[in-house]
């Protein structure tokens, strides 16, 4: 049922080109010595040698949203009166998200339960996850600090991409998965290539045939629970870090948000930003109450949250996808797999030391 | 190695009288490291110290204040103690300073940039060439290329003070010319190109805060302004000007304090070159005062007092 195409590495840039008169294409670009996804521009080049440094989530969750904007005004005789008048600003037009990784792409199924679910539905979120269309490179092998394989995923999982690419000599074999995904491949000018299926499929084959063997960290939502109240082990992880959100801006699943309101004179505008569950401000309430005072109870969320409650709440599925970003990013090299395994440790001495009372 | 084991041993006599010491260890590959919290003798045996271990560990200090802490320090990080000892945040009696002779520090992000962002699998440091080899390609770079800016406007190898001192190690990696800093560039620009150069580095900011986290002279971190809402100096948008704005509003906070640590700019995961506005501002802290931040223990920060008469500045002169 399916479109398979080859795409020629040197006609991909011509091709986003042509698609930006329809779609916003967001392309990972060189910036500085970094790569960040932003908007395609021919002269900017597309960068699709590495993993990028900040994730593709801001297509879906922009690190700073406008939810409306208003302007106030005031009769100018008594009483006085004050109205307010607002402008929502829901987002519009179809966005093509090119050259995601397949971690990137399952991050994005992760938001989905949060903000498409059957209780809450976003209407922010929900319009860019239905105007998007992902394309994700399958990647050719895992650099030190990935472990998706950890996780529940690989690197050349399909979760959450609409067409995969699988890297052969000078292009690559894209594949349709998904109704938006062949209506994209549909409409290109590029090569039939149902014949090459088998070909890309042998590639990713090898690609995994390299994976090395490793603990997983599924199914550890009890174990980790269960180092709750054990803020001795929290402090002892948590002693090298700086509490900044480096970790948090650049993962690929955090979603927390933070909404203020901006205003400039008598107009203004209510924005979402991203958040950071590592600052103290996080949870600091109106009385002056902290409920998490210290970096061991922020990283104790931190480590909770994507090992063990997020989890327990959707179906087992990790709010983590393994990109590592948070470790080669960290401003201390601060490596949650080490914690995350030593966690578990710690949680099965416990209960070991439990079973012998 | 004998360098490393001789630190171990120092460390260890200490270690009973101390509640922990910071020192560094490997990280998640070759080229990176990470601070190593000691509190056990079994701990020792992870002590790493070398051009790579980077981190300015004088950062964690403030926070552990009241506790008795050893400290693992080269000169440049010494400057900060001192900082920090002169504006009280911490006391002489509960630090321990064990001076190491540094060699240079590498700017890891320049080694990253030069292998192109390749998986680092291996890293050697010979006298003047750091090899570093990425799966099955090896590069050769020049030390001197890729060191710590502070590397190159370095005032001691060895800490200004110390408890310890492991012996004096020879050598310098900094050797020969020092390459242009961004600065430099900086002050070659009109108003124009260098208001479009930060707007250009800006634009990639994702307001983290690592550069003001990992600041050992960043203090006010749980009630900084860049986040209060009253005063509301600076507003939660994502555009150049706000995160610009904080940019300076960090600078100004530590001119005439800022020891020059590079920890700013290392720390942003974005490399973004920051810590050119400190040193920009220390410039004209020195021109003004004749001051350089963190040299002398028994000295008060210029902008921390006020004389009528500046030395260094004829204000009455002029008129």
């Amino acid at each position: 049922m399916s479109t398979a195409r080859f795409l020629k590495a040197r006609d991909i840039a011509p091709w986003l080109e042509e698609l930006g008169r329809e779609y916003t294409v967001l392309a990972p670009t060189r910036h500085g010595d970094t790569v960040v996804f932003r908007e395609f521009e021919p002269e900017r080049g597309i960068e699709l040698d590495r993993l990028s440094t900040t994730p593709a989530k801001k297509a879906l969750l922009p690190p700073c949203e406008t939810l409306f904007e208003y302007a106030t005004t005031k009769t100018d005789t008594p009483p006085y009166r004050t109205s307010i008048e607002l402008r929502p600003t829901l987002p519009e037009g179809k966005i093509l998200l090119f050259g995601t990784r397949p971690c990137d792409a399952r991050a994005m199924q992760i938001f989905d339960r949060v903000y498409d679910g059957e209780q809450v539905k976003d209407p922010y979120y929900t319009a860019r996850r239905n105007a998007a269309t992902i394309v994700t490179l399958a990647c050719s092998g895992q650099a030190g600090t990935c472990f998706c394989d950890r996780v529940g995923g690989s690197p050349v999982d399909a979760t959450g991409s609409d067409v995969l690419l699988t890297p052969l000599k000078a292009g690559y074999v894209a594949e349709a998965l998904t109704e938006k995904g062949m209506e994209l491949m549909r409409d290109t000018a590029f090569m039939k290539a149902d014949g090459l299926r088998q070909e890309a499929l042998n590639v990713r084959n090898r690609i995994l045939e390299e994976v090395p063997e490793r603990t997983s960290f599924l199914d550890m939502e009890r174990n980790l629970l269960s180092l709750f109240g054990d803020l001795g082990f929290w402090d002892k992880t948590a002693e090298s870090c700086l509490s900044c959100g480096a970790c948090t801006y650049l993962c690929p699943t955090c979603y927390c948000f933070n909404i203020t309101d901006e205003p400039h004179g008598d107009s203004g505008k209510r924005i979402r930003t991203w958040d950071n569950c590592m600052s103290s401000q996080f949870t600091l309430e109106g009385s002056g109450h902290n409920p998490r005072p210290t970096k061991a109870h922020r990283m104790r969320n931190r480590i909770g949250h994507k090992f063990s409650y997020y989890p327990q709440l959707h179906d087992k599925t990790l709010a983590c996808v393994g990109c590592g970003r948070c470790i080669s990013n960290c401003p201390v090299s601060f490596d949650i797999r080490n914690a995350v395994a030593c966690a578990i440790q710690h949680a099965a001495a416990n209960a070991q030391e439990h079973a012998h009372d | 190695m004998a360098h490393t084991q001789e630190l171990r041993t120092l460390i260890a006599r200490e270690l009973p009288n101390l509640d922990l010491v910071l020192a560094w260890t490997g990280g998640f590959d070759p080229l990176s490291s990470t601070p190593l919290f000691i509190t056990t003798e079994a701990d020792l045996d992870r002590l790493a110290v070398g051009p790579m271990h980077v981190q300015n560990l004088a950062a964690y200090l403030p926070s552990l204040k009241g506790r008795k802490v050893g400290i693992v320090t080269r000169g440049c990080d010494s400057r900060t103690i001192t900082e920090l000892l002169q504006e009280n945040l911490i006391n002489r009696d509960e630090v321990v300073i064990f001076g190491i002779g540094c060699t240079g520090a590498v700017n890891i992000r320049k080694v990253r940039t030069a292998v192109n962002g390749a998986p680092v699998t291996d890293v050697e440091i010979g006298d003047d060439v750091l090899t570093v080899t990425t799966g099955e390609e090896t590069h050769a770079l020049r030390l001197q290329d890729v060191l710590m800016d502070k590397c190159y406007t370095c005032a001691g190898q060895a800490p200004r003070m110390h408890d310890h001192m492991v012996s004096e190690r020879s050598g310098c990696l900094a050797t020969g010319e020092t390459p242009p800093s961004s600065l430099d560039l900086l002050e070659g620009m009109d108003a124009r190109e260098r208001f479009a150069f930060w707007e250009g580095h800006m634009d990639r900011c994702i307001r983290c805060y690592a550069c003001r986290n990992a600041c050992p002279l960043c203090v006010c971190k749980d009630s900084c302004v860049a986040q209060s809402r009253d005063p509301h100096w600076v507003d939660q948008s994502d555009t150049p000007r706000e995160k610009l704005m904080f940019q300076a509003i960090h600078a100004l906070h530590t001119a005439g304090r800022c020891t020059e640590c590079g920890e700013c700019e290392r720390a942003c995961p974005m490399g973004i070159p920051i810590l050119a506005m400190k040193q920009a501002l220390n410039r004209r802290i020195k021109h003004l005062f004749d001051y350089e931040a963190g040299m002398d223990q028994e000295s008060t920060p210029p902008l921390f007092m006020f004389r009528q008469q500046e030395e260094t500045i004829k204000e009455r002169d002029a008129r």
